[in-house]
């Protein structure tokens, strides 16, 4: 008996890899296995939270299980009271342990919204870089408004150091989403979001809209490349490189709706292009400034 | 075995062999003196009183339908897209007697129901017909105003501002209309019917309704006019 | 002439969706002569379709939430199959034109005219019963909202023929659901199918509320109704308070596509964040409108096998009301990725995790009504316990979403569409399912087959853990939703098992299929014929099965909670030796009459056929005038009747016969 139980859990502990390798093999768990500083945060909460709740939880569904089967109509044995119906101390157990665990998440919930509100600065020693992102029908247009250059579907940025993304869309509602990094954003036109990340692990990721847009979205996926500082100066010294330049026709004709688009460069951009995006000027009708007639 | 007996088991009435065959009369008597019956032959619910909590429930929810429409007017309001703003739109005085109309015909409408209560029928009507008439007039500034703004340029895809104006107000508009039609159909009921019970209740919640109406007006021009004007 | 509406309109170059509007148009045939056929039009006018009898009109919402569920599980299939297979160089077979219209139609049936039609099916059926009424406060009204939401559903089912229907998600976020960037006529079918059925809805509403208040049988005070009734209470409430907003919203989105104006557009000042508000301000509550009426259901259940009172009336009632309420203070969790701040986000995480605190006391109150109980394992308990498990999971996954940094990764991925399913699923579906397995006796005078229903809960329980399990795990992986295609490898094999999964539910419903057909052949065997098959503790189980069309021949006196139990435990005696004659209201054919032309105003409203919308909103008017002038609403049954019908259930005392 006792070695028959023993082969058993030998045999069930040999096992275990094989699922777990399944699962996890390969980093395929990309909100457990961050690149940052942000998504170890995010992921520190939702291990924390989940833990906490397991505590009511697992005890829920085992009592539930024990409970029917304990007092199981054929099970005579069994203590039965057709009238019982009510226990102070029951209810006040009942009440106050979902009171205290949700007494703590709420303070975690408190305290981490604030901590990693999408728009509050990381703080770090070295200054941030910028880059606006731009949701397009179906891309992004990532901007770096200091270099004065563009790339479609793929932004790069140097490890180590925060980034700000101010972001926007050129068309319908979408969320700015790089999995691995951490918090999304909705990008919606005439309103410039942001949220600040940072990168710790060179590598290539995935990088999504989140918010479904139209036929193009499934498409609408771009790489976000984590560089190190001399391969994210080579990068730049590439795009400026490149042949296309991105002015007021340029732009137009990059926002004609189009699905799976491959990665572009643009050497120069027109100056205030991304506050002009915001504000509308590319979209007749959009804001104030362009108040004209009715449709 | 007595009926007595019978009647009284853990201090309730069973319905049991001997007390039956007594019938209705004696059940009568018996529900009275004792409270504790196990059946009713028959429970009466008042239809009118219930008919009215019906009609009130609706009115709460027809409310929070308008709530929306100012929670929407006020995020809205500032959003004129370059167009006309609210105070080179709105003319006070001529809302002001828009609303006088308004305001009056409830006025009437409560006469209205006073001569219900009295059961005159043709001063019921004429005091209905009254209060149709100040409604149809409340209506027709309405829609000369809509007919002014839109001529003048100021139509409700003219702005978001100008979409939540024109829908608020003609919300409003549109359930006066429909309290037009259903003040007509009462009217042609009690010269029909006189004043039946059922009538009596359809009026009692037309008059809900149009009382509704009009606070609902009282909140479109503090919110709307006079606001918009102030601002 | 006929607007936009052309024969191009009709997709015939499309097979799959030509195939499945053959399928449609066959099977609608099919009925339509097996009726003809049997000569039973002028029964089904009468007795059905203008019946103002709750019970009959519960049976029709049943069966409309019924085919609908299959409707909207075809979808479902669709859907973890494109995705089975779209991986890589396999494109699938849904482009995305299709395949975001099969996600919003999925979404849309499932909640507006699958849930909902069961739900109020449910409440027609029993809640009278429970508080020992003849009828509800309006039953004319009750008939209307039923023919409204059919026309809804009509109207949905109609896109799929003629044009197309949303591609925007169930909820047709704009400015995406704007006529700038969807300019067909799907967005106005969903429209329209909506703000029909939504009335109905909002009717019902109003009903219930004057129904529960008004309408208890004398000695049933608030604080003794059946805890279904007092859940159906607050869902009401829920409904009268959050429908108009949806009325608004679904208005504003159609002045903007019809009239030009800009509430949600990106242009001329238009706000589409307002819109995310305003739905959801309705569409939260919304999920408890679904959710609540089932909690009660599962609060008949358990004390009824566990042969207990339930454990906790007070508090179940109470957390009833606070669920209510907290429900109207949550919507914002929907977008926490707007960036509406620390302060806004926190508060709105943390009414949200409140609401785990009710909940999380219900679930107790029922695992302690079982606790020193007798539990016997039939159909409706295994939903029961299949359902606390699940929607336990559930809950956890809500409240680890309810925290916004979470939220800020988890959102839209597949782990949210797992989270919704684990809660709509293991908590609306199965306390459908449990309800009606508990009630059949009752609606339709037999049980349903005991095996066949819990081989059917089996497929579906373990169906759905092979089916949304994977989504947890896909969401964790940055697996978003709604794409008909990605190029993940890892991601390959989980939606292949979640396809299987897919396939063991479809066994399920097949299997309840055969559970009603099967059902339904060995009636005269198992015919209850107790009126009490459970050993019921509430005062639908005190009168005959099926019940009879006046329900209570004589109305009970309420002395205790549980009025039934309170009855059989005194030795009350149910037969009855004196019958009076019962005034009941008469059927009337003016509600799907009204119903039909709102209809035909949606159609044409859809296809800009302004004339015909005309006419049709005239024809609602027409009728609903005529039906005010109406005086023969009424009649009685007569005791003689009354007796007879009684005497058939053996409900008449021995020495009166």
């Amino acid at each position: 008996m006792n070695r028959l139980k023993r082969s058993w859990f030998a045999r069930f502990y040999r096992l275990l890899p094989l699922p777990a390798t399944l699962l996890l093999g390969g980093c395929h768990w990309a909100l457990l296995d961050p690149i940052g500083p942000i998504g170890e945060q995010e992921r520190t909460i939702i291990l924390t939270a989940t833990a906490l709740m397991l505590l009511v939880v697992v005890p829920v569904i085992v009592m539930t299980l024990l409970f029917a089967w304990r007092y199981r109509a054929s099970n005579e044995k069994a203590e039965y009271q057709p009238n019982w119906s009510h226990s102070t101390k029951i209810e006040v157990v009942v009440w106050s342990i979902p009171i205290l665990i949700i007494g703590i998440l709420g303070t975690i919930c408190w305290k981490t919204s604030h901590e990693l509100d999408p728009f509050k600065p990381l703080s770090s020693t070295v200054k941030p870089v910028r880059i606006d992102a731009v949701a397009m029908d179906w891309k992004w247009l990532f901007i770096y408004p200091k270099q004065g250059v563009a790339s479609v579907n793929e932004v790069a940025m140097p490890a180590g150091v925060p980034v700000v993304f101010h972001i926007t869309s050129a068309t319908v509602m979408n969320s700015f989403f790089i999995p691995r990094l951490g918090s999304q954003i909705y990008a919606m036109a005439n309103m410039q979001t942001a949220v600040n990340l940072l990168a710790s692990k060179p590598g290539t990721y995935r990088g999504i809209s989140a918010n479904f847009s139209g036929d193009g979205f499934s498409g609408m996926t771009f790489k976000a490349r984590v560089l190190s500082q001399s391969d994210y100066a080579k990068w730049l010294a590439k795009v400026k490189a490149a042949p296309h330049r991105l002015d007021a026709a340029g732009y137009t004709a990059l926002d004609q709706p189009s699905e799976n688009v491959p990665v572009e460069y643009f050497s120069q951009v027109m100056p205030h292009l991304f506050p002009q995006i915001v504000g509308g000027k590319f979209a007749p009708g959009r804001m104030v400034a362009s108040a004209g007639g009715s449709k | 075995m007595s009926t007595d007996q019978m009647i009284m088991r853990d201090g309730a009435l069973a319905l049991r062999p001997g007390y039956a065959d007594h019938a209705a009369d004696a059940l009568r008597d018996l529900r009275q003196s004792h409270d504790a019956v196990d059946f009713q032959v028959e429970h009466h619910h008042d239809a009118a009183a219930t008919a009215q909590l019906g009609f009130w429930i609706y009115l709460m929810s027809d409310c929070l339908l308008f709530s929306g429409l100012f929670a929407t007017y006020s995020v809205l309001h500032g959003h004129t897209a370059g167009g006309p703003t609210p105070q080179s739109l709105f003319e006070l005085p001529y809302v002001l007697v828009e609303t006088m109309f308004l305001l009056v015909s409830s006025f009437t409408c409560g006469l209205a129901t006073l001569a219900m209560n009295r059961q005159q029928r043709n001063a019921t009507v004429g005091w209905l017909a009254v209060t149709f008439l100040l409604g149809l007039g409340f209506v027709g500034m309405e829609v000369h105003e809509f007919a002014h703004l839109v001529a003048i340029g100021a139509g409700p895809s003219r702005s978001a501002f100008l979409s939540s104006f024109f829908t608020l107000v003609a919300t409003h508009g549109l359930h006066v209309t429909c309290g037009l039609i259903f003040m007509a159909v009462m009217m042609v009921t009690v010269l029909k019917k006189g004043l039946t019970p059922s009538t009596q209740t359809r009026l009692n919640c037309l008059s809900l309704f149009w009382h509704f109406l009009d606070i609902i007006w009282v909140g479109v021009f503090s919110l709307v006019y006079l606001f918009g004007v102030a601002h | 002439m006929f607007g936009k509406l052309t024969l191009s309109a009709i997709p015939y170059t499309n097979p799959i969706v030509m195939g499945a509007v053959a399928g449609m148009v066959i099977a609608v045939l099919a009925v339509l002569a097996l009726v003809t056929y049997l000569g039973k039009w002028k029964y089904l006018w009468t007795e059905w379709f203008t019946s103002v009898d709750h019970k009959k009109i519960g049976v029709m919402y049943l069966i409309v939430g019924g085919v609908m569920l299959l409707r909207g599980f075809a979808d479902a299939i669709m859907m973890r199959s494109q995705q089975a297979l779209a991986y890589g160089h396999n494109l699938g077979y849904l482009p995305p034109q299709h395949f975001d219209q099969v996600f919003s139609a999925h979404g849309t049936i499932m909640i507006f005219f699958m849930a909902m039609p069961m739900v109020i099916g449910l409440m027609n059926c029993v809640l009278p019963l429970q508080i020992g009424a003849r009828d509800v406060a309006f039953p004319f009204l009750n008939n209307l909202s039923l023919w409204l939401t059919v026309a809804g559903a009509i109207l949905l089912n109609v896109s799929l023929a003629i044009g197309n229907f949303s591609r925007t998600g169930w909820l047709a976020y704009p400015p995406l659901s704007e006529l700038h960037y969807s300019p067909g006529v799907g967005v106005d079918y969903w429209i329209w199918a909506l703000q029909i059925s939504g009335i109905g809805t909002t009717l019902t509403g109003v009903n219930f509320i004057a129904t529960i208040l008004k309408m208890r049988a004398p000695g049933m005070t608030l604080m003794r109704m059946p805890v279904f009734t007092w859940a159906a209470l607050c869902t009401n409430i829920l409904i009268v308070a959050v429908f108009p907003i949806l009325t608004v919203t679904l208005a504003l989105l159609t002045v903007d596509r019809y009239l030009g104006m800009h509430f949600f557009t990106n242009s001329f000042g238009g706000d589409p964040m307002m819109y995310l508000n305003l739905i959801w301000i309705w569409g939260h509550p919304e999920v408890y409108i679904l959710i609540l009426p089932l909690f009660g259901v599962y609060s008949e259940i358990v004390p009824t096998f566990s042969g207990k009172p339930l454990f906790g009336y007070t508090s179940m009632v109470y957390a009833t009301m606070t669920i209510a309420l907290l429900s109207m203070l949550v919507w914002l969790h929907h977008f926490f990725t707007m960036g509406n701040g620390g302060d806004v986000n926190a508060f709105f995480g943390i009414t949200t995790m409140i609401i785990a605190v009710p909940t999380g006391v219900k679930i107790f109150n029922w695992l302690f009504t079982m606790y020193r109980g007798r539990v016997r394992f039939t159909t409706p308990m295994l939903w029961t316990i299949g359902f606390m498990i699940t929607f336990t999971i559930g809950g956890m996954t809500g409240v680890l979403l309810s925290e916004p940094p979470a939220d800020f990764v988890l959102h839209n991925s597949l782990f949210l569409v797992a989270h919704f399913h684990n809660v709509i699923i293991g908590g609306v579906v199965f306390g459908v399912f449990a309800g009606l397995s508990y009630w059949a006796p009752k609606i339709f005078g037999f049980p349903l087959n005991e095996r066949l229903g819990k081989w059917a809960f089996w497929c579906w329980f373990i169906g759905f853990y092979v089916a949304f399990m994977p989504l947890y795990i896909l969401g964790m992986m940055g697996a978003t939703r709604r794409m008909d295609h990605y190029n993940v490898a890892a991601w390959h094999p989980l939606f292949i098992v979640a396809a299987i999964g897919s396939v063991i539910i479809f066994a399920g419903i097949g299997l309840q299929l055969l559970q009603v057909v099967v059902s339904i052949r060995q009636r005269e065997r198992t015919r209850d014929l107790t009126g009490d098959p459970w050993n019921g503790r509430t005062l639908e189980w005190s009168i005959p099965s099926p019940a009879p069309a006046y329900n209570f021949a004589r109305i009970p006196v309420v002395r205790d909670r549980d009025a039934f139990w309170d009855m059989k435990r005194r030795g009350v005696d149910l037969t009855a030796s004196t019958f009076v004659p019962i005034h009941m209201p008469r059927n009337k054919g003016a509600g799907i009459i009204m119903a039909g032309f709102a209809l035909v105003t949606a159609f044409s409203m859809v296809w800009h056929i302004w004339w015909l919308a005309i006419a049709g909103l005239a024809g609602v008017l027409v009728t609903l005038i005529r039906h005010a002038f109406d005086d023969d609403r009424d009649f009685h049954i007569g005791a003689d009747e009354v007796r007879r019908v009684e005497g058939l259930h053996g409900r008449v005392h021995a020495r009166s016969l």
